[in-house]
């Protein structure tokens, strides 16, 4: 009887597990059917976005490739958007199963990574588009151009006027911006007030990418980088150097004199509307909400100049061409329509970014010249510094972070650099530098 | 199986039942084969996912630790025969993540052990309302480790609600998580709060099936609380012990999500464990070659302090 039992249990597993694989089959045989062509020859072209969570973003990608589906009849885009946070994951392991689609958005700083392991192709037939675009927003690797974006985002020290008139700061420009010297000076006012127990809030509660993205530009400014850009092959020197150890030390120096908290609140936007901070180092997405909390009394302010210029990070979300499309002539086809300036001022309208063009800006109320937020693109246009265009920039950044945090924690500065330089170092060389 | 048959039938058999039996038994194997077949069907899911998701990834482990593989890359991985094991002996960040993990599980086993040894004593009676505090104990456990980690995080800061607490009682105290001395010990206070309402079932699962009856003889011999509990509770608890000590133990090495949210290995490294080392270079740094000559070690850490713990809670009254 017993036997009877297991014996049916089995052939019912068995029977269902068959169900199952078939029905996998039959779906993985229709997805590969997609790709190909219809009755109509219209041919499809697969995209995928890492903007799943991101209503407002997604709503404007569709918009353009309804648009462009609408406009011939040639192609027909396909978009799949993925959650930003398994994104990288699912284009790594698509890219081994040698199933990328033919249209991607890759974070900026990952195009080289990505055209150096042969996802991307280069982009053919968009130069006199491209031209027009910021350079932040053109990603390149090997002088070759692999990815555009629509949009960019900026930094900028936001402060309220009312304080720094009543504390005698003079309000810098971006034809004038602080010096070093001036900004450090500024602070100690600040301080000095005894309103803020820390005048300053660079968000360094923040993890990831934001540590190369918000502070290896003032590093930048001191006259160091993350590496040597002549070659992309050593960091000695740049990263260990004079300068770097003065942006070092400074850095440090800004957490000893009690400027600013080793490790800030965990919304330093917020903190700084509820006057918890005098000065903030936000990006451009906070403009909104400061501007309509403060009103006129809020000031975005250029980053300071430590003798190298003012400095910030450029490179956001950009779109690319797949090394495997199969079609790659349609692909190539729906960026160039995809990039005219009306659906860069579209998307970017959308999102509340720097539109990727002059005439794109024109489009976006709030970044049309001389309007409110023109001065984020002014930011992009004059001091953005892209992170530096090396395969091996995923590994720079995780070091460069690891070796800022420890600064800021106390450890020796020359130390903790000249153990990022031989890490680094020893990577792009394990890699042969990427050749 | 004639043994069974022959105890089922104690007269000696005549000839028919002889044959009587032989049917039987053929009748009884072939059952016995399908059953086998069955047996390996129920048997395949459970093999097939484990094959896939635990013997091969191993497997590969070990080959990958002495290739160059990288996460992201045109090549294939190549042979690099003990590269990464040098590399890896020679980072400073290696020696004090293992330090770490190490001195992370030399606490937590006693400490969240002990602690859920005496939850356990405590709520193991017979009173209204026990099962509020079970509910209350347990509680921590089945919540996401995320989510603890992020609740404790806020507590910590140095304006957090721990601090304020203290600042009652005129005490300031340091930014728990940042601080270099004290980030360590932090995290594994918290992960005891959390865990411990676990092995508190566990002990309390142990503790029930002790028979009532000794308690009651040893209480009429005059027996204290604590010789009970000495000569009674503790002996009756061997094999429970050592399930516990074995779970704590594996658990604590691989100590990674807190880690990972609260304070990404720092501040100074001192947070840093061998799990989240491995992942930082593995996926962050796109080092899978060099992310499994970590975990290769780590294997072979846990699989060995494993070993000696098996040895030394061996069950020796065996080989009497």
């Amino acid at each position: 009887m017993v036997t009877h039992t297991l014996k049916r249990l089995a052939a019912v597993s068995l029977a269902a597990a068959l169900a199952l694989s078939l029905a996998a089959c039959g779906k993985g045989g229709n997805t590969s059917s997609d790709s190909g062509t219809d009755a109509n020859g219209t041919a499809t072209i697969k995209m995928w976005t890492h903007n799943a969570g991101n209503e407002a973003e997604l709503g404007a990608i569709n918009a353009v490739v309804a648009d462009y589906n609408a406009s011939q009849a040639k192609y027909k885009v396909e978009v799949q958007a993925f959650p930003q946070d398994s994104y990288n994951t699912s284009v790594t392991a698509a890219a081994s199963s040698k199933s990328l689609p033919c249209i991607l958005d890759i974070d900026g700083p990952n195009v080289p990574n990505w055209a150096w392991a042969g996802y991307l192709a280069p982009l053919t037939g968009l130069d006199e588009t491209l031209a027009k675009f910021l350079p932040s927003t053109v990603g390149t690797y090997d002088d070759k151009p692999y990815a555009a974006g629509f949009y960019d985002v900026a930094l900028a020290m936001y402060a309220r006027k009312s304080v720094l008139e009543q504390n005698n700061i003079r309000i810098p420009t971006i034809d004038q911006p602080w010096t070093g010297d001036e900004f450090n000076a500024a602070l100690a006012t600040l301080k000095a007030t005894g309103k803020w127990a820390n005048p300053l809030d660079m968000a360094t509660a923040n993890t990831g990418e934001w540590w190369p993205y918000a502070y290896s530009p003032f590093l930048q400014s001191f006259g160091g980088d993350l590496i040597d850009r002549t070659t992309y092959e050593s960091a000695d020197g740049v990263l260990n150097g004079a300068a770097a150890l003065k942006w070092a030390t400074w850095f440090r120096g800004l957490v000893d004199q009690g400027y600013m908290a080793a490790k800030s609140g965990t919304d330093a936007g917020a903190d700084f509307l509820n006057d918890k901070s005098a000065i903030v180092w936000n990006g451009s997405w906070g403009a909104e909400a400061a501007r309509a909390k403060l009103g006129d009394d809020i000031a975005f302010l250029p980053p300071p100049d430590f003798g190298n210029g003012p400095k910030i990070g450029g490179g956001s979300w950009q779109w690319g061409v797949s090394a495997t499309c199969n079609n790659t002539e349609g692909a190539m086809d729906y960026l160039k329509f995809s990039l005219q300036d009306k659906y860069v001022a579209a998307v970017a309208d959308a999102t509340g970014t720097i539109p990727a063009t002059d005439a794109a800006a024109a489009l976006v109320k709030g970044y049309e010249a001389g309007g409110a937020n023109d001065i984020f693109r002014q930011f992009s246009k004059k001091y953005a510094e892209v992170r530096p265009q090396t395969p091996g920039y995923p590994f720079i950044a995780t070091t460069f972070t690891k070796a800022a945090q420890d600064i800021l924690n106390g450890a020796d500065p020359q130390g903790a650099l000249d153990q990022a330089v031989s890490d680094i170092d020893a990577n792009q060389k394990s890699n042969n530098n990427f050749q | 199986m004639t043994q069974t048959i022959g105890a089922a039938h104690p007269n000696p058999p005549t000839v028919p039942t002889i044959e009587n039996i032989t049917r039987k038994q053929r009748r009884f194997e072939k059952p016995q084969r399908s059953q086998r077949i069955t047996a390996a069907w129920l048997i395949a899911p459970a093999a097939v996912l484990g094959i896939t998701f635990v013997l091969i990834p191993i497997a590969l482990t070990f080959a990958l630790a002495f290739t160059n593989a990288k996460l992201v890359s045109p090549q294939g991985p190549q042979f690099v025969g003990i590269d990464n094991f040098t590399r890896l002996f020679g980072d400073p960040v290696f020696w004090k993540s293992l330090r770490n993990t190490v001195l992370f599980a030399i606490f937590v086993v006693p400490i969240q052990a002990g602690l859920a040894l005496a939850l356990a004593l405590l709520i193991n009676v017979k009173v209204k309302g026990v099962n509020f505090f079970r509910t209350v104990y347990f509680l921590p456990v089945v919540t996401s480790m995320v989510v603890i980690s992020m609740l404790w995080l806020f507590m910590y800061r140095q304006d957090g609600l721990i601090n304020q607490l203290l600042a009652q009682l005129g005490i300031t105290g340091p930014d728990w998580l940042g601080n270099p001395t004290t980030a360590l010990a932090s995290i594994l206070f918290m992960s005891v709060w959390q865990g411990v309402g676990f092995h508190m079932v566990i002990w309390l699962s142990g503790l029930q099936t002790i028979s009532q009856d000794m308690y009651e003889a040893s209480a009429i011999d005059g027996a204290t609380n604590w010789q009970q509990f000495r000569y009674i509770t503790w002996p009756a608890l061997r094999q429970t012990r050592t399930f516990i000590l074995v779970t704590i133990t594996i658990s604590a090495f691989s100590l990674f999500t807190q880690v990972q949210v609260m304070t990404q290995g720092g501040p100074l490294d001192s947070t840093s464990t061998l799990v989240f080392l491995a992942v930082r270079a593995g996926y962050q740094q796109q080092q899978t070659g060099y992310a499994a000559a970590i975990s290769l070690i780590f294997f072979l850490l846990v699989l060995s302090v494993s070993l000696v713990q098996r040895y030394l809670t061996r069950d020796k009254d065996v080989k009497k």
